[in-house]
Protein backbone atom coordinates (compact mmCIF):
# COMPACT_ATOMS: atom_id res chain seq x y z
CA UNK A 1 0.00 0.00 0.00
CA UNK A 2 1.36 3.43 -0.88
CA UNK A 3 1.17 6.36 1.63
CA UNK A 4 -0.82 7.89 -0.15
CA UNK A 5 -3.69 5.04 -0.15
CA UNK A 6 -2.61 4.81 3.57
CA UNK A 7 -3.81 8.60 3.90
CA UNK A 8 -6.73 8.15 2.56
CA UNK A 9 -7.99 4.84 4.54
CA UNK A 10 -7.00 6.91 7.30
CA UNK A 11 -9.43 9.95 6.47
CA UNK A 12 -11.85 7.75 5.73
CA UNK A 13 -11.57 6.30 9.12
CA UNK A 14 -11.64 9.72 10.05
CA UNK A 15 -14.58 10.58 8.64
CA UNK A 16 -16.61 7.58 9.79
CA UNK A 17 -16.33 8.64 13.30
CA UNK A 18 -16.64 11.94 12.84
CA UNK A 19 -20.28 11.78 11.55
CA UNK A 20 -20.99 8.96 14.08
CA UNK A 21 -19.98 11.37 16.93
CA UNK A 22 -21.98 14.02 15.28
CA UNK A 23 -25.08 12.26 14.93
CA UNK A 24 -24.26 10.83 18.63
CA UNK A 25 -26.81 12.98 20.56
CA UNK A 26 -28.43 11.81 24.07
CA UNK A 27 -25.49 9.88 25.55
CA UNK A 28 -23.25 7.28 24.05
CA UNK A 29 -25.46 4.73 23.74
CA UNK A 30 -27.39 7.05 21.09
CA UNK A 31 -24.22 6.09 19.14
CA UNK A 32 -24.66 2.37 18.76
CA UNK A 33 -27.72 2.57 15.68
CA UNK A 34 -25.14 4.47 14.07
CA UNK A 35 -22.07 2.79 14.49
CA UNK A 36 -24.54 -0.61 13.56
CA UNK A 37 -25.05 1.50 10.37
CA UNK A 38 -21.93 3.01 9.36
CA UNK A 39 -19.72 1.06 10.42
CA UNK A 40 -21.17 -2.38 10.54
CA UNK A 41 -23.44 -2.17 7.61
CA UNK A 42 -21.96 0.32 5.33
CA UNK A 43 -18.23 0.07 5.66
CA UNK A 44 -18.35 -3.71 6.75
CA UNK A 45 -15.58 -3.11 9.12
CA UNK A 46 -16.89 -5.03 11.45
CA UNK A 47 -19.25 -8.00 11.56
CA UNK A 48 -22.56 -7.44 13.84
CA UNK A 49 -21.26 -10.35 16.55
CA UNK A 50 -17.56 -8.21 16.53
CA UNK A 51 -19.41 -4.81 17.33
CA UNK A 52 -21.40 -6.50 20.13
CA UNK A 53 -17.59 -7.70 21.73
CA UNK A 54 -16.33 -4.94 20.88
CA UNK A 55 -19.23 -2.77 22.59
CA UNK A 56 -18.51 -5.37 25.96
CA UNK A 57 -15.19 -4.54 26.18
CA UNK A 58 -15.78 -1.21 25.59
CA UNK A 59 -18.09 -0.76 28.41
CA UNK A 60 -16.20 -2.88 30.72
CA UNK A 61 -13.54 -0.36 30.49
CA UNK A 62 -13.30 3.16 32.36
CA UNK A 63 -13.97 6.16 29.81
CA UNK A 64 -16.75 7.14 27.67
CA UNK A 65 -17.88 3.90 25.60
CA UNK A 66 -18.27 5.63 21.99
CA UNK A 67 -14.84 7.05 22.73
CA UNK A 68 -13.32 3.23 23.89
CA UNK A 69 -15.26 1.93 20.40
CA UNK A 70 -13.35 4.18 18.10
CA UNK A 71 -10.03 3.79 19.64
CA UNK A 72 -11.29 -0.26 19.65
CA UNK A 73 -12.36 -0.08 15.94
CA UNK A 74 -9.59 2.35 14.65
CA UNK A 75 -6.94 0.21 16.37
CA UNK A 76 -8.68 -2.90 14.37
CA UNK A 77 -8.58 -1.18 11.29
CA UNK A 78 -5.47 0.47 11.18
CA UNK A 79 -3.32 -0.54 14.24
CA UNK A 80 -1.70 2.21 16.84
CA UNK A 81 -2.15 5.57 13.80
CA UNK A 82 -5.87 3.96 13.37
CA UNK A 83 -7.20 3.81 16.55
CA UNK A 84 -5.66 7.78 17.12
CA UNK A 85 -7.29 9.01 13.90
CA UNK A 86 -10.59 7.54 14.97
CA UNK A 87 -10.79 8.94 18.53
CA UNK A 88 -9.88 12.43 17.48
CA UNK A 89 -12.55 11.88 14.85
CA UNK A 90 -14.80 11.30 17.51
CA UNK A 91 -13.93 13.61 20.14
CA UNK A 92 -13.95 16.53 17.58
CA UNK A 93 -17.88 16.98 17.14
CA UNK A 94 -17.68 17.32 21.03
CA UNK A 95 -14.98 20.19 20.66
CA UNK A 96 -17.02 21.72 17.60
CA UNK A 97 -20.15 21.36 19.12
CA UNK A 98 -19.88 22.88 22.41
CA UNK A 99 -17.22 25.62 21.54
CA UNK A 100 -20.52 26.74 19.32
CA UNK A 101 -22.42 26.53 21.81
CA UNK A 102 -20.14 28.65 24.70
CA UNK A 103 -19.66 31.74 22.01
CA UNK A 104 -23.15 31.61 20.25
CA UNK A 105 -25.54 31.10 22.46
CA UNK A 106 -24.33 31.63 25.69
CA UNK A 107 -26.40 29.05 27.40
CA UNK A 108 -28.40 26.39 25.92
CA UNK A 109 -32.21 25.88 26.57
CA UNK A 110 -32.87 29.88 25.74
CA UNK A 111 -34.52 28.49 22.70
CA UNK A 112 -37.70 26.43 22.66
CA UNK A 113 -36.54 25.34 19.26
CA UNK A 114 -33.52 23.97 20.18
CA UNK A 115 -34.86 21.80 23.07
CA UNK A 116 -37.91 20.58 21.44
CA UNK A 117 -35.32 19.53 18.00
CA UNK A 118 -32.97 17.54 21.66
CA UNK A 119 -36.44 16.48 22.80
CA UNK A 120 -37.22 14.72 19.83
CA UNK A 121 -34.09 13.73 18.74
CA UNK A 122 -33.85 12.26 22.16
CA UNK A 123 -37.08 10.08 21.52
CA UNK A 124 -36.37 9.51 18.89
CA UNK A 125 -32.70 7.86 19.86
CA UNK A 126 -35.03 5.32 21.92
CA UNK A 127 -36.61 4.42 19.38
CA UNK A 128 -33.25 3.75 17.05
CA UNK A 129 -31.88 1.87 19.77
CA UNK A 130 -34.77 -0.48 20.57
CA UNK A 131 -34.65 -1.44 16.95
CA UNK A 132 -30.59 -2.25 16.82
CA UNK A 133 -30.41 -4.13 21.02
CA UNK A 134 -33.59 -6.16 19.32
CA UNK A 135 -31.57 -7.36 16.12
CA UNK A 136 -28.83 -7.66 18.32
CA UNK A 137 -30.24 -9.83 20.86
CA UNK A 138 -31.76 -11.76 18.13
CA UNK A 139 -27.77 -12.97 17.53
CA UNK A 140 -27.11 -13.04 20.88
CA UNK A 141 -29.91 -14.51 23.28
CA UNK A 142 -29.81 -17.96 22.31
CA UNK A 143 -30.13 -20.26 25.33
CA UNK A 144 -32.19 -19.55 28.83
CA UNK A 145 -28.39 -18.49 30.44
CA UNK A 146 -28.36 -15.73 28.03
CA UNK A 147 -31.81 -14.26 28.27
CA UNK A 148 -31.37 -14.82 32.24
CA UNK A 149 -27.97 -12.76 32.21
CA UNK A 150 -29.79 -9.93 29.94
CA UNK A 151 -32.63 -9.67 32.05
CA UNK A 152 -31.14 -9.43 35.24
CA UNK A 153 -29.00 -6.70 34.02
CA UNK A 154 -31.44 -4.60 32.97
CA UNK A 155 -33.75 -4.98 36.04
CA UNK A 156 -30.42 -4.30 37.96
CA UNK A 157 -29.65 -0.90 36.05
CA UNK A 158 -32.67 -0.35 34.66
CA UNK A 159 -35.71 -0.57 37.44
CA UNK A 160 -32.76 -0.37 40.57
CA UNK A 161 -30.03 2.24 39.44
CA UNK A 162 -27.47 -0.01 40.68
CA UNK A 163 -24.19 1.33 38.78
CA UNK A 164 -22.96 -0.66 35.70
CA UNK A 165 -19.34 -2.11 37.02
CA UNK A 166 -21.12 -4.43 39.02
CA UNK A 167 -23.46 -6.10 36.45
CA UNK A 168 -20.68 -5.93 33.54
CA UNK A 169 -18.38 -7.87 36.86
CA UNK A 170 -20.99 -10.63 37.58
CA UNK A 171 -21.85 -10.74 33.75
CA UNK A 172 -18.51 -11.98 32.88
CA UNK A 173 -18.29 -13.90 35.90
CA UNK A 174 -21.66 -16.06 35.02
CA UNK A 175 -19.83 -16.41 31.79
CA UNK A 176 -16.69 -17.85 32.71
CA UNK A 177 -18.45 -20.59 35.62
CA UNK A 178 -22.26 -21.26 32.86
CA UNK A 179 -19.17 -22.37 30.23
CA UNK A 180 -17.04 -24.68 32.80
CA UNK A 181 -20.47 -26.06 33.85
CA UNK A 182 -20.91 -26.87 30.52
CA UNK A 183 -17.96 -27.85 29.86
CA UNK A 184 -17.92 -30.39 32.50
CA UNK A 185 -21.26 -32.28 31.70
CA UNK A 186 -19.96 -33.07 27.78
CA UNK A 187 -17.29 -33.91 29.31
CA UNK A 188 -19.50 -36.39 31.48
CA UNK A 189 -21.25 -37.14 29.32
CA UNK A 190 -19.12 -37.98 26.86
CA UNK A 191 -17.89 -40.88 29.11
CA UNK A 192 -21.26 -42.40 29.37
CA UNK B 1 -1.10 26.53 35.40
CA UNK B 2 -4.58 26.06 34.80
CA UNK B 3 -3.87 23.60 31.78
CA UNK B 4 -1.52 20.97 33.74
CA UNK B 5 -4.50 21.62 36.44
CA UNK B 6 -7.29 20.49 33.69
CA UNK B 7 -4.90 17.99 32.38
CA UNK B 8 -4.36 16.41 35.32
CA UNK B 9 -8.46 16.46 36.75
CA UNK B 10 -9.85 14.85 33.52
CA UNK B 11 -7.05 12.15 33.48
CA UNK B 12 -7.91 11.01 36.50
CA UNK B 13 -11.77 11.13 35.69
CA UNK B 14 -11.07 9.57 32.16
CA UNK B 15 -9.29 6.82 34.03
CA UNK B 16 -11.87 6.40 36.70
CA UNK B 17 -14.76 6.63 35.56
CA UNK B 18 -16.61 3.33 34.89
CA UNK B 19 -20.01 2.90 33.21
CA UNK B 20 -19.48 5.10 30.51
CA UNK B 21 -21.46 8.11 29.31
CA UNK B 22 -24.30 9.53 32.02
CA UNK B 23 -22.50 7.52 34.93
CA UNK B 24 -19.18 9.18 34.70
CA UNK B 25 -20.89 12.74 35.05
CA UNK B 26 -21.29 12.21 38.98
CA UNK B 27 -17.46 12.02 39.40
CA UNK B 28 -16.78 15.08 36.48
CA UNK B 29 -19.87 16.85 39.01
CA UNK B 30 -17.75 15.64 42.11
CA UNK B 31 -14.11 16.90 40.29
CA UNK B 32 -15.17 20.03 39.10
CA UNK B 33 -16.75 21.08 42.69
CA UNK B 34 -13.88 19.97 44.47
CA UNK B 35 -11.67 22.18 42.07
CA UNK B 36 -14.03 24.73 41.69
CA UNK B 37 -13.10 24.93 38.44
CA UNK B 38 -16.93 26.35 37.40
CA UNK B 39 -19.17 29.05 38.60
CA UNK B 40 -22.38 27.69 40.31
CA UNK B 41 -24.84 28.94 37.28
CA UNK B 42 -22.46 28.08 34.92
CA UNK B 43 -22.04 24.57 36.96
CA UNK B 44 -25.83 23.96 36.11
CA UNK B 45 -25.68 24.69 32.82
CA UNK B 46 -23.38 22.12 32.12
CA UNK B 47 -25.57 19.02 32.98
CA UNK B 48 -27.58 20.34 30.28
CA UNK B 49 -24.74 21.29 27.88
CA UNK B 50 -23.49 17.48 28.21
CA UNK B 51 -26.25 15.81 27.17
CA UNK B 52 -27.94 17.67 24.89
CA UNK B 53 -25.08 18.68 22.83
CA UNK B 54 -24.22 16.50 19.77
CA UNK B 55 -21.16 13.73 20.81
CA UNK B 56 -20.45 11.69 23.77
CA UNK B 57 -21.55 12.90 27.32
CA UNK B 58 -18.14 13.06 28.91
CA UNK B 59 -16.05 14.90 26.42
CA UNK B 60 -19.07 17.33 25.98
CA UNK B 61 -18.43 18.23 29.55
CA UNK B 62 -15.00 17.97 30.01
CA UNK B 63 -15.01 20.38 26.52
CA UNK B 64 -17.16 22.68 28.05
CA UNK B 65 -15.69 22.82 31.27
CA UNK B 66 -12.18 23.52 30.25
CA UNK B 67 -13.29 26.40 27.53
CA UNK B 68 -14.97 27.95 31.17
CA UNK B 69 -11.89 27.54 33.08
CA UNK B 70 -9.29 28.47 30.33
CA UNK B 71 -10.69 29.45 27.20
CA UNK B 72 -10.86 27.04 23.60
CA UNK B 73 -7.52 25.48 24.44
CA UNK B 74 -8.70 24.34 27.67
CA UNK B 75 -11.67 23.11 26.23
CA UNK B 76 -9.70 20.92 23.40
CA UNK B 77 -6.90 19.83 26.29
CA UNK B 78 -9.74 18.62 28.65
CA UNK B 79 -11.70 16.52 25.85
CA UNK B 80 -8.14 14.74 24.97
CA UNK B 81 -7.15 14.15 28.85
CA UNK B 82 -10.58 12.46 29.25
CA UNK B 83 -9.66 10.15 26.50
CA UNK B 84 -5.81 9.51 26.84
CA UNK B 85 -6.52 6.99 29.82
CA UNK B 86 -9.08 4.78 27.82
CA UNK B 87 -7.38 5.09 24.76
CA UNK B 88 -4.34 3.36 26.38
CA UNK B 89 -6.00 0.95 27.86
CA UNK B 90 -8.29 -0.24 24.95
CA UNK B 91 -4.96 -0.84 23.14
CA UNK B 92 -3.32 -2.90 26.31
CA UNK B 93 -6.84 -4.49 26.34
CA UNK B 94 -6.92 -5.54 22.92
CA UNK B 95 -3.54 -7.07 22.35
CA UNK B 96 -4.01 -9.05 25.61
CA UNK B 97 -7.76 -10.17 24.03
CA UNK B 98 -5.31 -11.04 21.07
CA UNK B 99 -2.86 -13.74 22.67
CA UNK B 100 -5.80 -15.16 25.05
CA UNK B 101 -8.60 -15.21 22.84
CA UNK B 102 -8.98 -18.83 22.50
CA UNK B 103 -8.55 -19.42 26.27
CA UNK B 104 -11.59 -21.00 28.38
CA UNK B 105 -11.38 -17.76 30.59
CA UNK B 106 -11.74 -15.09 27.87
CA UNK B 107 -14.33 -17.34 25.98
CA UNK B 108 -16.41 -17.76 28.93
CA UNK B 109 -16.22 -13.71 30.00
CA UNK B 110 -17.50 -13.09 26.38
CA UNK B 111 -20.17 -15.58 26.77
CA UNK B 112 -21.66 -13.80 29.95
CA UNK B 113 -20.64 -10.22 28.75
CA UNK B 114 -22.97 -10.20 25.28
CA UNK B 115 -26.20 -10.49 27.08
CA UNK B 116 -25.33 -8.22 29.91
CA UNK B 117 -24.66 -5.59 26.72
CA UNK B 118 -27.66 -6.41 25.29
CA UNK B 119 -29.06 -5.45 29.09
CA UNK B 120 -27.34 -2.30 29.54
CA UNK B 121 -28.56 -0.83 26.15
CA UNK B 122 -32.12 -1.75 27.06
CA UNK B 123 -31.75 -0.04 30.22
CA UNK B 124 -30.31 2.88 28.85
CA UNK B 125 -33.69 3.51 26.36
CA UNK B 126 -35.50 3.39 29.64
CA UNK B 127 -32.90 6.29 30.76
CA UNK B 128 -33.20 8.48 27.74
CA UNK B 129 -36.73 7.87 27.30
CA UNK B 130 -36.96 9.28 31.07
CA UNK B 131 -35.63 12.58 29.72
CA UNK B 132 -37.60 12.54 26.57
CA UNK B 133 -41.05 10.59 26.10
CA UNK B 134 -41.87 10.32 29.90
CA UNK B 135 -41.30 12.21 33.80
CA UNK B 136 -40.65 10.01 36.37
CA UNK B 137 -41.87 11.98 39.08
CA UNK B 138 -44.80 12.62 39.13
CA UNK B 139 -45.51 10.30 36.03
CA UNK B 140 -46.54 11.44 32.80
CA UNK B 141 -46.23 10.89 29.14
CA UNK B 142 -45.61 13.50 26.69
CA UNK B 143 -47.57 12.55 23.61
CA UNK B 144 -45.31 14.10 20.77
CA UNK B 145 -42.09 12.16 21.62
CA UNK B 146 -43.87 9.46 22.24
CA UNK B 147 -45.16 9.98 18.76
CA UNK B 148 -41.89 10.55 17.33
CA UNK B 149 -40.53 7.26 19.13
CA UNK B 150 -43.07 5.05 17.47
CA UNK B 151 -42.79 6.11 14.38
CA UNK B 152 -38.85 5.95 14.71
CA UNK B 153 -39.66 2.69 15.55
CA UNK B 154 -41.54 1.94 12.13
CA UNK B 155 -38.96 3.87 9.84
CA UNK B 156 -36.00 2.24 11.23
CA UNK B 157 -37.11 -1.61 12.16
CA UNK B 158 -39.56 -1.83 9.34
CA UNK B 159 -38.08 0.28 6.30
CA UNK B 160 -34.44 0.25 7.40
CA UNK B 161 -34.34 3.82 6.96
CA UNK B 162 -30.55 5.85 7.83
CA UNK B 163 -30.65 6.52 11.80
CA UNK B 164 -28.32 9.30 10.45
CA UNK B 165 -31.50 10.67 8.06
CA UNK B 166 -34.63 10.04 10.67
CA UNK B 167 -32.28 12.14 13.74
CA UNK B 168 -32.47 14.96 10.90
CA UNK B 169 -35.90 14.73 10.16
CA UNK B 170 -37.13 14.02 13.97
CA UNK B 171 -34.96 17.05 15.00
CA UNK B 172 -36.13 19.28 12.81
CA UNK B 173 -39.82 18.60 13.01
CA UNK B 174 -38.92 18.36 17.29
CA UNK B 175 -37.93 21.71 16.76
CA UNK B 176 -41.66 23.02 15.98
CA UNK B 177 -43.64 20.10 17.32
CA UNK B 178 -41.80 19.61 21.02
CA UNK B 179 -40.86 23.42 21.72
Amino acid sequence: MTKKDKAKELFVLFLAFFKTGFFTVGGGYAMIPIIQRVIVEEKKWLTETEMIDCLAVCQALPGAIAVNAATYIGNKRNGITGAAVATIGMLMPSVICITAVVLLLGALGQSTYISGAFTAIKASACGLITVTVFDMAKKVLRKPFHWTVALLVFIAIGIFEIMAVIPIILGGTAGIVYMAVKRKKTEAGGHQ
Amino acid sequence: MKFIHLFMVFFFIGAFSFGGGIAMLPLIFQMVQKYHMLSPEKFSDLIAVSQAVPGAVAPNAATYTGIEYAGIFGGILAAFSIALPSFVIVLLVMKFMGRYRKSRIVEGIFEGMRPTVIGLISAAVVFIAGTSIYRPAPFSVELIPLGIFMVTLILSGKFKINPIIIIIVMGTAGAFLCG
